[in-house]
């Protein structure tokens, strides 16, 4: 009894009460709009999303409790693990919607390239930590090297979502690092001016995307389609939205995708630019919170790992919902904490766990 | 100490860097900001419009077709409702698929692939189109349950159009089938497109066709709230549709049976018209075809089948097929010899037998010829070598006009489309006629086979019906037509096709009464007394012949020519001859001589129209010719 008692306050004291309880308030709002989302297919869709957030949050209280200098030991094999078996996935992969993503390992099938969310900071975080103080430009260019092996497998698999969001990942580590602005201006410059080439190496439907974005109605009932209903629903919320259930063009099956990638527009549309300002408040108040912890922690791990978490959520839900509002092209990032879906929940809550564990475990490691 | 001093230095440059991520967040959340405003502020009411317009839609309601009844009120056309299953190929996911995997539910035969075959190619991708039709309750029951495999297949509640008599008066009331894209430009050009929004089906034929307007009736809408899919979620408000008007007939159905009956498996037609008012009482085109055939889209192999038929069912014989009437012209030529001053009754002729007329000589079918003949005989034995000399007296141009004003080679107006003008021959219509200059010419040998009826002469039975009709109603023309009124869905009547006379044509009552005198001579002692022998009310008539095959310079033998190269039989008879009730005019398809199938018809006709007398069987063939039947040729 004493024991249990003790495991519950060793595991308690790890939580981050306002990283907590932003995050419960959106997960809430999740909860919400995933119901309206699927209310006509009964409750099957709600259920699962309440399993996925609790595992996740057991998840997140585990890691919660886990040391930085710990989850620091699997920084290196995580990440050998992850490049392993993403070339087995361009080796062996299995082919869903023309896209090679998923391993079969036999019992279960995985996407590999999820993992990499995760190794991917820690991996370099782990490495700039080692070479503190020390770093020089080699230091960069090894980091930049494995920061690009996984993001080309991904790419060709392709997955411009994901491949982004691991990309993200990985450069925030490298920016907090000290990546010269010199370097980071000179880079956006050659960037810019690759943009033609990269062009040519897009494929068919991603270039499709990009189009689609610059004129919708090009192909209205095409893949400009999706953006033109979640545009209609956005717009059509107004100020203070068609309440909750009440969203014509959630239930009346006009938007795509609509508890996943593309639930922000059911949310919009239902709660209007009062619940899309509370949503931004809500993201801001979890950013803010997390670039605190980053700013406040003790080590150059600590610091990377929770910067580059903090700003990779930023990404999530920046390019989410500006996809799904019509000024960034469709790419297949969910909203975080709201879209339907487990595994991305489970991702992203392994990062709230390790930014909780960053902030609870920092005196220790001063003292 | 310089360990601590990059500590220091790069715990500040991070802080920095957390600074301006923070501010790099705070900007693109307030462009976030920014661009809902837009959305959801300035462009609020556009958006808005564009999800009321995703939601609602206009859904048409097609109203109730008008039926058709007979002058009885027996029901001919009417409406019954029945479950369709309807595909829009642009909805599903594969066509063939879709129907392979619909096939698994409800029973899809080899046929109904056929015909949804055909429609596809007539019709748009987005259109709804029948894979089958009349489904039983079970099958649409286990349709429903499985539906949400099957994107773009909807069971429809429809109204089919059914001709509860079937073949009856098929060529007059015609038949309704699906618009196609002729159709389609027609109603566009009537103005009528918002009103044919989700009609499907329109008048192609017959009375059907038109009247479609007054049968259509007025379309209504409800406005429905519909899913992405096109669904129809829930109705929010309804403008009720107007059912199509109700036509009456002239039609007796009774009569117009018992004269279909009476041409049995014989090709031809028959046209009867009540001659006081224009009112068609029978309007008969040998074969028929059954209309239902056609109702829901008509079957590969009945179309296959009614196409190739040798026998032409489609064909509305009544009013399109012409040819030369024959000896039935000779009383509205001696008509005309009154009227012009040509002849009167009792002048006489010698007839030898033939007509000499330069080089070449016109043969009378009686050999010898008929002795004395004044007008009245030329009538009743059908006396050629009489009407040679007419016409080579009064000349074609006199003939042309005469004929004219009764109203042959024009079109009568009747209510159906598809009349023939048939051919008045005159010099004008030969050199309109042919592009030749050599052909144009008139010759007057010409004029003397138009004046028995033969030559370029070319007539439907409703033509010839309808001029006797305008001689023994004493040159009062009626339009002839088959709608008798139109009435409401509630019964009332909202028009009266008026029985007012289109036009009169001057002609002396003791003419007419004359040539009336003349063709009951032809049924008392002339060549038509065997077919009405025993006849209970008196009629005339007058029988005719018009030639298939040119025989030159030889006699027609019947029983040696092939059944297709026999000869046209024709009549043409009024009744009671004090006060006419009907005229008619009927010809029978390579039936030989007038006498021996056309007059049998007529009688069994009248027989029932005056005297209630019904027929048991198909009108009897005459064996023999009576004596001085007719046949004729310009021989050499």
């Amino acid at each position: 009894m004493n024991h249990i008692k003790r495991l519950c306050v060793a595991t308690f004291s790890h939580i981050d009460l306002p990283l907590l309880l932003i995050v419960s308030a959106l997960m809430g709002l999740g909860l919400l709009t995933v119901y309206s989302a699927t209310s006509s297919d009964g409750f099957g869709k709600l259920d699962n999303q309440l399993i996925n957030m609790a595992v996740s949050m057991v998840l997140m209280l585990l890691v919660a409790r886990t040391p930085p200098q710990t989850l620091m030991r699997y920084a290196v094999p995580l990440y050998l693990i992850g490049v392993v078996l993403l070339l087995g996935v361009t080796l062996f992969g299995i082919v869903v919607n023309g896209s090679r993503r998923w391993l079969s390992l036999g019992f279960v099938r995985i996407q590999p390239s999820e993992i990499m969310k995760i190794a991917m900071p820690l991996m370099l975080a782990w490495y700039f930590h080692k070479h503190e103080a020390l770093l020089k430009a080699r230091h960069f260019a090894t980091a930049a090297l494995i920061l690009a092996v996984p993001i080309l497998l991904i790419l060709k698999q392709p997955d411009l979502g994901t491949s982004l969001l691991v990309g993200a990942a990985g450069f925030f580590v490298i920016f907090f690092a000290g990546l010269p602005w010199k370097v980071i201006f000179g880079l956006s410059a050659a960037a810019g001016a690759a943009l033609p080439f990269a062009w040519t190496l897009l494929h068919d439907y991603q270039r499709r995307r990009v189009l689609t974005l610059l004129d919708p109605s090009s192909d209205p009932l095409g893949a400009g389609y999706h953006i033109i209903q979640s545009t209609i629903a956005i717009g059509s919320g107004g100020l203070f939205g068609k309440g909750w259930l009440n969203g014509s063009q959630t239930h009346l099956e006009f938007i795509p995708e609509k508890h996943t990638d593309f639930i922000f527009a059911v949310f919009s549309e239902e709660w209007g630019l009062l619940g899309n300002g509370i949503l931004l408040l809500l993201f801001t108040l979890l950013i803010a919170r997390g670039l605190m912890i980053a700013a406040a922690a003790g080590t150059l791990f600590a610091r990377l790992l929770a910067g580059s978490i903090t700003l990779v959520l930023f990404i999530y839900a920046f390019v989410n919902m500006g996809m799904v509002s019509g000024i960034l092209p469709v790419v297949g990032v969910p909203l975080p904490f709201i879209s339907y879906g487990g595994t991305a929940l489970v991702m992203l809550m392994l990062g709230i766990g390790i930014l909780m564990s960053i902030h609870t475990h920092r005196m220790l490691v001063q003292k | 100490m310089s360990d601590f001093y990059h500590h220091e230095q790069d715990l500040d440059r991070f802080r920095h860097r957390i600074f301006i991520a923070g501010g790099a967040v705070l900007l693109a959340f307030a462009l976030l900001l920014s661009r809902f405003v837009y959305l959801q502020v300035v462009q609020h009411e556009y958006f808005s419009t564009r999800a009321e317009s995703n939601r609602i839609s206009l859904v048409p309601v097609v109203p109730n077709r008008g039926n058709i009844v007979d002058r009885n009120g027996i029901v001919l056309a009417r409406n019954y409702s029945a479950f369709t299953l309807e595909i829009t190929p642009a909805k599903t996911r594969g066509l063939e698929e879709t129907i392979d995997d619909l096939a698994q539910v409800v029973e899809i035969e080899v046929k109904d692939r056929r015909r949804f075959k055909r429609l596809l190619e007539e019709s748009k991708n987005f259109e709804s189109i029948p894979i089958r039709t009349r489904l039983s309750d079970e099958e649409v029951a286990r349709f429903t349950a499985q539906r949400y495999r099957f994107p773009g297949v909807e069971v429809k509640a429809r109204l089919f159009r059914q001709y509860p008599a079937a073949s009856l008066a098929s060529h007059a009331i015609g038949y309704i089938s699906r618009i196609n894209l002729k159709d389609k430009a027609f109603i566009e050009e009537s103005d009528q497109a918002a009103n044919y929004k989700g009609t499907e089906q329109i008048g192609k034929t017959g009375v059907e066709a038109h009247y479609e307007f007054e049968l259509h009736g007025k379309t209504g809408y409800e406005q429905v709230e519909v899913d992405a899919g096109g669904r129809a979620v829930r109705i929010l408000s309804q403008t009720p549709p107007v059912p199509g008007n109700n036509l009456t007939l002239t039609l007796d159905s009774t009569l117009q049976g018992v004269a279909e009956q009476a041409f049995g498996k014989r090709r031809g037609s028959l046209a009867a018209i009540d001659p006081s008012n224009g009112a068609v009482l029978a309007l008969v085109s040998s074969p028929a075809f059954d209309p239902n055939l056609f109702v829901d889209g008509i079957r590969f192999d009945d179309w296959d089948e009614l196409n190739n038929n040798p026998d032409k069912p489609m064909l509305n014989r009544a009013i399109y097929s012409t040819h030369p009437p024959g000896s039935t012209f000779k009383p509205l030529m001696s008509l005309a010899a009154l009227s012009q001053g040509k002849r009167t009754p009792n002048q006489a002729i010698a007839d030898p037998g033939y007509f000499n007329f330069g080089n070449r000589r016109f043969m009378d079918d009686k050999v010898g010829g008929h002795g004395s003949v004044d007008m009245y005989k030329s009538v009743v034995v059908s006396c050629n070598t009489y009407y040679y000399t007419l016409a080579n007296d009064m000349g074609i141009d006199n003939i042309a006009r005469f004929m004219s004003q009764l109203g042959l080679g024009r079109r009568t107006e009747i209510d159906i489309p598809g009349e023939a003008t048939g051919i008045l021959p005159s010099p004008e219509w030969k050199a309109q006629r042919f592009k030749k200059r050599e052909h144009q010419k008139w010759y007057a040998g010409e004029t003397i086979s138009v004046g028995i009826g033969q030559g370029y002469n070319a007539y439907s039975t409703l033509h010839m019906a309808h001029a006797l009709g305008n001689v023994v109603n004493y040159g009062q023309v009626f339009r002839p037509h088959l709608v008798k009124n139109i009435k409401d869905p509630s019964g009332r009547e909202i028009r009266t096709i008026e029985p007012e006379p289109a036009r009169q044509i001057e002609l002396k009552r003791e003419h007419v009464d004359f040539i009336k005198r003349a063709m009951a001579g032809v049924v008392k002692e002339g060549t038509g007394a065997r077919a009405f022998a025993g006849a209970a009310y008196e009629s005339g008539g007058k029988t005719g012949t018009a030639q298939v095959f040119s025989l030159k310079g030889g006699r027609y033998v019947e029983g040696q020519v092939k059944e297709r190269l026999r000869d046209h039989s024709w009549y043409v008879a009024f009744a009671p001859v004090d006060q006419p009730r009907i005229v008619l005019a009927v010809m029978v398809e390579n039936g030989g001589f007038g006498a021996q199938s056309a007059a049998p018809i007529a009688r069994q006709v009248f027989d029932y129209y005056l005297t209630g007398k019904l027929p048991g069987g198909p009108a009897p063939e005459s064996d023999a010719p009576d004596d001085a039947e007719e046949v004729s040729d310009e021989s050499h």
